[in-house]
């Protein structure tokens, strides 16, 4: 929260107006956009769990949830409480302060990254210049309460879990890292708003067709995708937990709240993931390309919208966002599990050449037109 | 290292789990010890109350010794208590999953050694529900070996075909997992009304959703990278380590009694062995998914032989089985299952002895194990298809 | 062997299939709102007829883990007749079964000699601990008004030598009343014999009465399926509805009885009835083999029908020993050969019922609408008010106790019985 508390004053601050920053005073926008930001974090995973069990249900010939609320749909908050009641049990051989901060460690981060994202015209939080740089940078730090959660377990099924999962990390940060700065490069422009922007203005060599960043940087959004999977140990790459072989890898001592902390992170996770793809490749909330929301068509179509066009394009972002949930729920239902040692031979061998290939590509091209 | 070797110092060790010791290993400058890991007897990968010590440098396993007895109930002796009508009620209990054939097992051996000869019709219902059972069998394996390697939605698809199976059997036998359907002389009723025409139908319906096994787990590049190469078991090794069911047809060997010494009127009809080539995990379920194709085509043709006639014939009111001893194998559906009877000319057996699939295939896994990894590890496991009940018995 | 190739197409069809089921309809059954229909062969629980049981022991003697517990003690029964022995027998106190330790093997019902065992598909007991499942004698026999019926064999099927048996003198019997009604019409045409006949034509036409036995309350059955119950549910509260209906018709019956004189005839001593215990009436037997109905639940409801019939016999003789008239009120218009007696006024209700009934062969049906169908309306009218009736009070509280429906109808059924029976006694204790 310093960031947002700074922002004000530091040299990194706003570029576009939030239209969460209402009058004059301090405190009535950060009180909104904490509200916002709390808002996403905690509504976000529940919607992406429930399409999670609805999906997976019916993928696999059930119904998913059905009983708790219409549809279901009050499950996951149902699971919540009954999380919330079970009893918070810490292993007699656990680093017992390293064990219990570690939940902590791995939400916080998963929280901050959402300070930056755009969901809809000039609904974010906070537009930082270097907003790409730090939602990979936040959202990277929640491996550390992954290991710390493995380390302080005292399981060896734990311990192998968050070692695993640090080796992901390691291994898939620089093909995320490397796919993202090829569209930072085609954008010029780190910041998230900027990178819409960007693609709404992006036309194809030379015509006038309109185009978002997952046409030319296809190859680039493939990567992403995957290594974005591999980040959040998502299946296929879910190694971490493996719960055939790890029992359930580095959750496997947690309970009660904390075990729902760790979720929640999941699946806040699979949000900004999602998110932050929706804003590079998939043209943030611009319906079509080229085509500007209704009630925009002003300033580019991006900005300035009225309340319909507002509302209009958050609808489009979040659509675009569940739309990338249910593709990664998508592969859990339908594949296995990798190894981890093909994991690491597919990052090194196969991810970072082609996310190297692929920025060099861009670059040519950037130079070249 | 021969079979032979490996058996010697498989055997030579002390109990199995005891001598868990830590090893230094390195050469003095890095100390590294050798972590032994536990898996079970209460772990996912074990589906049931079995247990692997694991030497594990790393990931990398070094060696891994099962654990077995934690569900041992001591049916040889409980059988030995029990009348011959009693003890069926036994049998279709060690493989809870093969119910029906361990009962066809036992009602073969008490008939063999009474001399009875059953009727056409019972012998030809018995291989019916033997093939449904198979089927039942295969599809739980096919879900449990899936969701080992983390593809949960196979199982689900199974569990769909299995509850549909399960109600046509429980339609006749009254029962889903424990049947309890044979007797000694035949069968306890004779099928209802309807039976083989929804059995018609249920054997095409399984048919018709074959091919999403074959898509969604045999065919899938995931798939193939988690099991091909993994866990090879040559032919001389599972020849003797007295592998049986797909583990051994996976190296190539068309081994099955309903072919090689057909009991029932397995003689009349066609059975195709499917075989693998390497032996690795891929293999043996390539063999099971097969199998499933196999029992199928089976069933189809019983569909059209079964004659009319009765289903049992007349007992004496006390069933008593002649002194002297037989021994009877039929292919259950995961190996070779041997039942033998020895009879003192009372009314209960004298030593009823089992030779069960699931014991002799868990044999190759300290084998098998040697030198893999934690994942492989469970790969493995699963593809060495073994009911717990049926080892410990 | 790193799977490093770009994702193949082994992939892609993983995703189709996936894809594919996500607009099929799930195959889940939402349990507790809708119920699979179980087959009738389903062990599910063990139900006890104790009207059937002789206390033999067999069945706790063979039960593989001995969890079947019973207790009995000796019973003298005067003698049958004048000057005969008397005997003793086995009274059944308690049997139970453990079912924390049964394991379903079927033993019992299997050896049970008196079909006193019998198998529901019930499976809705379970409890939060294991003593819990030792169910009593009360519980056992309330599932057995849940047994369904046996289905029928395969075609391929030998039937048992019993039932072959009995089909075959059932189709010779068929044959012998065939020639007879023709003796009879014949007879008919000749106008002076219809008084003298009665009698004889009672006897004729006693295998009509047993039809009830396999009898279902059609209206409790429409009514039912109307509510969008199984059909097996349906109809085995249809039965349970069956009986109910009877037992209040018997009791508005011997009411009538001792009121009225409007009796036209004097009820026909029944002496033909043995009193055998463990007697089956042989002829429903035969009637219900010939309907198709299994050999089993044709032997058991045969003997129910005998119990019934004895019970009915020893009334009527009671109420000649009294002196009194006895009769139903039924009207001129019933054919003379069953309008003699409350015996023959059940023969049309019953006769009625099996024009309804579905199961029942269908030339019984059609015969019994055209001849009798008019008497057996009126007196069918009079049981109506107790068809289906449920306590409502118990009812609510069991379901509220969180009961099964089905469990819950069932008890309370039984609970207006009982009601209904108390009431009965205090009204005649008032008279
Ligand atoms: S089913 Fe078997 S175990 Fe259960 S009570 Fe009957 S005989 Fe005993
Ligand atoms: S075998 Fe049948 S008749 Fe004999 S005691 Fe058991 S239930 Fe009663």
């Amino acid at each position: 929260m310093m960031l947002l508390v700074t922002s004000g004053v530091a040299p990194y601050l706003a570029q576009a107006e939030s239209i969460l920053d209402v009058g004059d005073t301090f405190i009535v926008p950060l009180l909104l956009k904490l509200a916002f930001v709390l808002g996403i974090f905690f509504v976000g995973p529940l919607v992406a769990g429930y399409l999670e069990h609805k999906a997976m249900g019916r993928m696999q010939h059930r119904r998913g949830p059905v009983e708790a609320g219409p549809f279901g749909t009050l499950q996951l908050v149902a699971d919540g409480i009954k999380f919330i009641q079970k009893e918070d049990l810490i292993p007699s051989a656990a680093d017992k302060w390293v064990f219990a901060m570690a939940p902590g460690v791995a939400l916080v981060p998963a929280m901050l990254a959402l300070l930056v994202i755009p969901f809809g015209p000039g609904v974010f939080a906070l537009d930082l210049e270097l907003g790409l740089f730090y939602v990979l940078a936040a959202s990277s730090v929640s491996v550390l309460g992954v290991l710390m959660g493995g380390w302080s377990s005292a399981n060896k099924f734990s311990l192998f879990g968050g070692l695993r999962a640090g080796g992901q990390l390691i291994a898939y940060e620089l093909p995320l890292i490397l796919a993202a700065i090829a569209v930072a490069v085609q954008a010029g422009t780190l910041s998230l708003v900027g990178i819409v922007e960007a693609q709404a203005e992006f036309m194809l060599f030379g015509t006038g067709i309109n185009l978002w960043y997952v046409i030319p940087q296809l190859l680039g959004f493939g990567i992403f995708f995957v290594a974005a999977l591999a980040e959040l140990s998502r299946p296929p790459f879910d190694m971490p937990i493996g719960d055939s072989e790890l029992v359930f890898g580095y959750m496997t001592e947690y309970s009660g709240i904390k075990y729902a902390m760790y979720m929640l992170t999941e699946y806040a996770g699979m949000v900004t993931m999602s998110a932050l793809m929706v804003v590079l490749y998939l043209g943030g909330w611009q319906l079509l390309p080229g085509v500007p929301l209704p009630g925009c068509e002003a300033a580019g179509g991006l900005f300035d919208c009225g309340v319909t066009g507002t509302l209009l394009g958050v609808g489009v972002m979040l659509g675009k966002i569940l739309l990338l949930v249910f593709v990664m729920v998508w592969l859990r239902v339908a594949y296995p599990r990798l190894r981890e040692d093909q994991l690491q031979r597919i990052a090194w061998l196969v991810m970072v050449p082609l996310a190297l290939l692929n920025l060099a590509l861009v670059t040519i091209a950037k130079v070249v037109y | 290292m021969s079979d032979l070797d490996l058996r010697q110092e498989f055997l030579a060790g002390t109990a199995p789990g005891e001598d868990i010791a830590v090893q230094l290993s390195g050469d003095g400058q890095f100390r590294t010890a050798d972590m032994s890991l536990s898996i079970g007897p209460a772990h996912p990968a074990t589906h049931g109350v079995f247990r692997i010590v694991l030497d594990l440098d790393g990931e990398r396993g070094r060696e891994a010794r099962p654990v077995i007895g934690y569900m041992h109930r001591g049916f040889e002796k409980l059988a030995e208590h029990r009348d011959f009508r009693q003890i069926f009620a036994l049998v279709n209990r060690h493989d809870w999953l093969s119910g029906f054939s361990n009962e066809l097992g036992t009602a073969l051996a008490v008939e063999k050694l009474m001399e009875f000869e059953v009727p056409d019709r019972a012998q030809w219902i018995r291989m019916l529900l033997a093939e449904w059972n198979r089927v039942l069998n295969h599809l739980m394996f096919i879900g449990s070996y899936a969701l080992e390697l983390g593809a949960i939605t196979p199982m689900f698809y199974a569990f769909r075909e299995r509850e549909d199976i399960q109600h046509l059997l429980e339609s006749a036998t009254g029962g889903r997992l424990h049947f309890t359907y044979n007797q000694v002389g035949g069968l306890k009723i004779d099928l209802p009304k309807g039976f083989l025409a929804e059995s018609t139908q249920v054997s095409s319906l399984v048919r018709s959703r074959l091919p999403d096994y074959f898509d969604l787990v045999l065919g899938n590049e995931i798939f193939h990278g988690r099991t091909k190469g993994v866990g090879p078991l040559p032919m001389e090794v599972a020849l003797s380590l007295g592998v049986s069911g797909p583990t051994l047809q996976a190296p190539g060997l068309p081994e099955d009694p309903r072919v090689t010494e057909p009991y029932l009127k397995y003689g009349e009809i066609d059975v195709e062995v499917p075989v693998g080539e390497n032996g690795d995990a891929f293999d043996r379920f390539y063999c099971l998914l097969h199998r499933i194709r196999v029992s199928l085509d089976i069933i189809d043709q019983i569909h059209d032989h079964i004659p009319p006639g009765p289903v049992n014939s007349k007992l004496p009111k006390m069933v008593k089985a002649p002194e002297g001893a037989t021994y009877v194998r039929i292919e259950n559906p995961l190996g070779q299952l041997g039942y033998w009877l020895e009879s003192d000319g009372g009314r209960t057996p004298w030593r009823l002895k089992m030779r069960t699939p699931s014991f002799s295939n868990v044999q190759a896994i300290p084998y098998l194990m040697r030198g893999q990894l934690i994942p492989d590890a469970g790969s493995i496991l699963g593809s060495v298809f073994f009911v717990v009940g049926d080892i410990d018995r | 062997m790193a799977p490093s190739a770009p994702p193949g197409i082994g992939l892609l069809k993983g995703l189709g299939v996936t894809i594919k089921h996500l607009f099929q309809r799930p195959s889940t059954l939402m349990y507790p709102h809708e119920r699979d229909v179980l087959a009738p062969r389903t062990r599910g629980v063990i139900a006890l007829m104790d009207e059937n049981c002789t206390v033999c022991m067999l069945c706790s003697r063979e039960c593989p883990d001995w969890c079947i517990y019973i207790e009995s003690h000796k019973e003298t029964v005067p003698p049958a007749k004048e000057g005969g022995r008397a005997r003793t027998r086995n009274v059944l106190d308690r049997f139970a079964i453990d079912f924390s330790l049964c394991m379903y093997c079927g033993i019992c019902v299997e050896v049970c000699p008196f079909d006193a065992l019998w198998w529901s598909p019930e499976f809705e007991y379970s409890e939060y601990e294991m003593g819990s499942l030792l169910h009593e004698m009360d519980k056992l026999r309330e599932w057995a008004d849940t047994v369904p019926p046996p289905p029928p064999l395969d075609e391929g099927a030998v039937l048992p030598a019993e039932v072959s048996d009995a089909l075959a003198k059932v189709e010779k019997e068929r044959e012998l009343a065939a020639a007879k009604e023709l003796e009879a019409k014949q007879a008919a045409e000749a106008p002076a014999e219809t008084a003298g006949d009665a009698p004889k034509k009672g006897k004729a036409a006693e295998p009509e009465i047993h039809v009830k036995a396999g009898e279902i309350d059609q209206e409790a059955f429409d009514r039912l399926i109307a509510e969008g119950k199984s059909e097996r549910m349906a109809r085995s509260k249809a039965k349970a509805a069956y009986v109910k209906k009877e037992k209040a018709r018997l009791l508005a019956e011997a009411e009538a009885a001792g009121g009225d004189a409007e009796a036209e005839s004097p009820a026909p001593k029944a002496a033909e009835v043995k009193v055998d215990a463990g007697e089956i009436d042989q002829e429903t037997f035969d009637r219900l083999i010939a309907e198709g109905k299994p050999e089993r639940m044709a032997r058991a409801k045969a003997k129910a029908a005998y119990v019934k019939k004895e019970k009915a016999r020893l009334r009527a003789e009671a109420e000649s020993d009294t002196g009194e008239g006895t009769g139903a009120d039924e009207p001129a218009e019933v054919p003379s050969e069953l309008g003699a007696s409350p015996e023959a006024a059940r023969q049309a209700l019953d006769a009625d019922g099996a024009a309804t009934d579905d199961d029942a062969a269908p030339e019984v049906a059609a015969e019994a609408a055209t001849t009798e169908a008019p008497a057996a309306r009126k007196l069918g009218d009079i049981h109506v008010e107790g068809a289906g009736e449920i306590d409502q009070e118990v009812f609510d509280q069991l379901v509220a106790e969180g009961k099964s429906e089905r469990i819950a109808r069932a008890k309370a059924k039984a609970a207006w019985v009982k009601k209904q029976k108390q009431a009965k006694l205090d009204e005649e204790g008032g008279a």
